[in-house]
């Protein structure tokens, strides 16, 4: 069956200062079927779909679509809106302070005679539009008191309703958990079956295969290919995406490791937090990688959180190698050697507007002191050297960090972590939300340093990734340290570690 | 064309252009406007004057500039401290409850370090307030903005304490045998001191890395709420600088005008520098032409004749076009008019070539 088409990206060309962003890209829509996005970090994959929304102007190509005249040359959100082009993003643009209804309406209210709001009719309607999308909800609930699943749905259900032809996902998944994610499904299943051409960009090839029909391959700003989900393999695809054959991942993780030395690197005893993390031991030994796992929100980041000093623990000791550490913030744990990756990129990791060097050397500039500045030509030669170590695709060590792409801006922060030698490193979901061959990368990386004799704590949502890595793991749920694992650990005995099985 | 685009991209273009276009407006109004004389042994002229008039708006810029770079906020008690610590000096040097002496009751260095600190001191409390409390800059120091000039007054009694002690005016104005008005010195000091402060430490870096982010700042060591707070400190010391100066200016303590609105003119020098008010990236420089254009624009004014009254209507006039012409939005405008021109007589051209094949 060969299915109507519906939108044809030719020849998309979009330069930024220093970078060709796109490069004679492709994309091709058929109507009712949803169609992944796929590539690795800076592939062009953001950039292709913010020149059809119109938040970027393209340099140059061709953009048709059904029922538009000529080449779509759309220069606002709002021009995209108009040709039923609607977007919802991983962070949802809605207004979190009002309800469910008038978030669907905003803009469009339904109007009494007098032109006052019609409430009563909004609520209705709105009700109408959600159980048609079974989505259970109340929509007199103010959005913020929704899940953050249910929010995006909501944004899914405003850009439906808005008569849209063609929905872009961008990332929409990477904050939901599975049950969620099944939902959302159902829905993107919904809409597929309503005759909505959908496009999912996602990092999680499960999903992929689970709820696409087309897949469309981007490396370095260029069209790689498109394929049948049916007719392309996981190994290919990822292949596709990485330019190369894949190397098994797995190989990463040398056979028979070191054993790790006896020296104990870090040793915390009975730390807390008031509020998120009930009392917990620590130890970790010279050249060690440990994981800790549990679900989202049992704890695992405020406890690297309160090891770190990021929040302040409010009971219990550290020693660093014997020695009793007296931690208020987190400078006092950077002079004694300890590092740490935050998970969340954005709020605590990157200084946005500050250049690539910059903010690799600000941790050891913070170490070093105020009165101690690191001369220009050390910076430039720490950046240079951290560029190319880390290979962060960057125009320069001057352009800012929120021109790069969220890989490389991830590498740039691991990069002011290594600057300082620490001795402990926390890497809290240092891979979340980028692409296959940057987690691989991330990975080698983790089991080198811990090879020179750095301790790490690694956290990650992918249980896969942190078997490979770790030689440990400490469970957390609900708050607490429920327990560790040690030697053979299977994806099985973790997950049921987490759950709350056997193992305590 | 691309060495002109490369000039214009600099930060400091723009705050430059309209320096040097309110300077060109100053000398087809009055062709005498740059010439320099001395007269009794000092020097004369417009543009001296605006040099020397600007000090204080310069001191309060410097001043200023950290504090928006550090908090995305304003100090707009500046004013109001350079009256205090003016305020001070002159209780300091003339006693309490002497409204007028040509004795001074402690050496003059004593008063005048007395009056700086005090602004440390306001500098200090605003800046605690700011990092520590987290209270929004503008109500933090809205504080000291109402209530600083009133202390001011408490120290002198109520009254204009007069300092008539021919030294004390040195500051102000000329010091013996140097023809260059004092305080442009005093200015230059200033930032001197700062700039070395930023250039040769890691404050800059700092300030900037808190301005944007200061969660991620924290956890990559620097203490937040210390730089903050230092910034609120600096800010401080140079508007009791600028007090002594405007002090000196008219030798004695008027609580009630010295410094009157000049919270307001040093937050304009600071955007017209093109510096974002909302903190990040901050240039110096910049502020300090954005000091003395609106100290060139107030002079130009007066020069023309406009009624003090009526002055403020005309700057604000001019300011509007200013900042217009800096804003974002314009500057994209402006570049996506260019580059259709461009694209417009390109294809003309090509059209031509066209033709001519034909």
């Amino acid at each position: 069956m060969e299915e109507q088409v519906l939108l044809t990206m030719r020849d998309i060309t979009k330069t930024f200062p220093g970078v060709t962003a796109l490069d004679h890209a492709q994309l091709t829509l058929r109507k009712g079927e949803v169609h992944a996005l796929m590539g690795e970090n800076g592939a062009g994959k953001s950039t292709i779909i913010k020149c059809l929304t119109g938040v970027y102007e393209r340099d140059a190509g061709e953009v048709c679509m059904e029922g538009a005249e000529g080449n779509i040359w759309n220069r606002s959100t709002q021009d995209a809106q108009n040709i039923g082009i609607a977007t919802v993003y991983q962070e949802i643009n809605l207004c979190p302070n009002l309800s469910v209804a008038e978030n669907l309406f905003v803009g469009r209210q339904p109007r009494t005679r007098i032109h006052t709001v019609d409430w009563k009719t909004m609520d209705q309607r709105a009700q109408k539009i959600m159980d048609n999308l079974e989505i259970h909800v109340d929509v007199t609930t103010t959005l913020e008191n929704c899940s953050i699943a249910i929010q995006q749905m909501v944004a899914i259900a405003r850009a439906v309703d808005m008569d849209c032809k063609l929905l872009i996902l961008d990332e929409p998944t990477s904050s939901l958990d599975d049950k969620e994610v099944a939902k959302l499904f159902k829905l993107m299943r919904t809409l597929r079956d309503g005759g909505v051409s959908i496009v999912f960009v996602t990092h999680f090839l499960e999903q992929v295969y689970e709820i696409c029909d087309r897949i469309t391959v981007m490396r370095n700003g260029r069209f790689v290919g498109e394929y049948s989900v049916s007719e392309l393999p996981r190994v290919k695809l990822v292949a596709a995406m990485l330019g190369k054959d894949f190397d098994d991942l797995a190989s990463i993780k040398p056979e028979g490791r070191v054993s790790v030395s006896d020296e104990i690197v870090l040793d915390a005893d009975h730390l807390s937090h008031k509020g998120t993390i009930k009392p917990f031991d620590f130890k970790i030994h010279k050249g060690e990688v440990v994981g800790v796992t549990g679900l989202l929100g049992s704890g695992r980041s405020e406890m690297v959180r309160c090891i770190y000093g990021a929040d302040k623990a409010q009971s219990g000791t550290e020693q660093m190698r014997g020695k009793t550490l007296k931690i208020n913030s987190p400078i006092d744990s950077i002079k004694v050697g300890m590092g740490f990756l935050p998970d969340d990129r954005k709020a605590d990791g990157c200084i946005g507007e500050l250049s690539v060097k910059e903010n690799i050397i600000l941790a050891l500039q913070a170490r070093s002191g105020i009165f101690k500045r690191i001369p220009r030509a050390r910076q430039v030669e720490m950046a240079d050297h951290f560029i190319d170590l880390l290979k962060i695709k960057t125009a320069s060590r001057e352009t800012p960090l929120n021109q790069l792409s969220g890989g490389n801006q991830q590498k740039v922060i691991l990069a002011r972590w290594l600057c300082t030698h620490p001795d402990f490193l926390i890497l809290d979901e240092p891979t979340r939300g980028i692409d296959i061959g940057t987690k691989t990368e991330f990975q080698r990386l983790v089991l080198q340093f811990a090879a020179e004799g750095m301790s790490i704590v690694f956290i990650s949502s992918e249980i896969e990734e942190m078997l490979r890595t770790c030689t440990r793991m400490c469970v957390m749920r609900d708050g607490e340290k429920v327990g560790e694992i040690e030697g053979d650990m299977t994806q099985e005995s973790v997950m049921s570690a987490i759950a709350g099985g056997e193992k305590k | 064309m691309s060495s002109l685009k490369k000039l214009t991209d600099k930060t400091l273009f723009l705050p430059l252009f309209c320096m040097i276009l309110v300077l060109l407006i100053n000398v087809i109004k009055s062709p005498d406007f740059f010439s320099i004389a001395i007269k009794n042994g000092v020097l004369y002229g417009r543009l001296v004057d605006i040099l020397n008039r600007g000090s204080e708006i310069a001191i309060l810029a410097v001043g200023q500039t950290l504090v928006v770079a550090v908090s995305a906020g304003t100090d707009i008690s500046v004013g109001s401290v350079m009256s205090l610590s003016a305020c001070g000096c002159c209780m300091m040097l003339a006693g309490y409850g002497v409204n007028s002496t040509t004795e001074l009751a402690v050496p003059m260095i004593v008063g005048m370090l007395f009056g700086v600190l005090l602004g440390g001191v306001c500098g200090a409390f605003n800046g605690l307030l700011v990092s520590k409390l987290k209270i929004q800059p503008m109500v933090a120091t809205l504080i000291l903005f109402t209530a600083a000039r009133a202390i001011g007054l408490l120290l002198c009694d109520n009254q204009i304490t007069y300092i008539r002690y021919e030294p004390y005016k040195y500051l102000g104005n000329f010091i013996p045998g140097i023809p260059i008005p004092t305080a442009i010195f005093i200015t230059i000091a200033v930032i001197a001191v700062i700039s070395l402060l930023l250039k040769k430490t890691a404050l800059g870096l700092y300030i900037q890395s808190v301005g944007i982010n200061s969660r991620a700042a924290r956890i990559s060591g620097i203490s937040s709420s210390k730089i903050c707070f230092l910034c609120y400190l600096i800010c401080g010391l140079c508007a009791g600088i600028a007090g002594i100066v405007a002090s000196s200016r008219i030798y004695s303590a008027d609580s009630n005008n010295i410094g009157l609105n000049y919270e307001l003119d040093s937050i304009l020098a600071v955007a017209l520098g093109g510096n974002s008010l909302g903190g990040g990236k901050f240039n110096l420089a910049g502020s300090i032409i954005g000091a003395y254009t609106i100290q060139a624009i107030t002079t130009t004014l007066l020069a023309m004749g406009v009624s003090t009254d009526q002055a403020p209507v005309i700057k604000a006039i001019i300011v509007v076009i200013i900042v217009v012409v800096q804003a974002p939005v314009f500057k994209a405008w402006m570049q996506t008019r260019s580059a259709r021109r461009l694209a417009a007589r390109a294809a003309e051209t090509s059209g031509k070539k066209e033709m001519a094949a034909k």
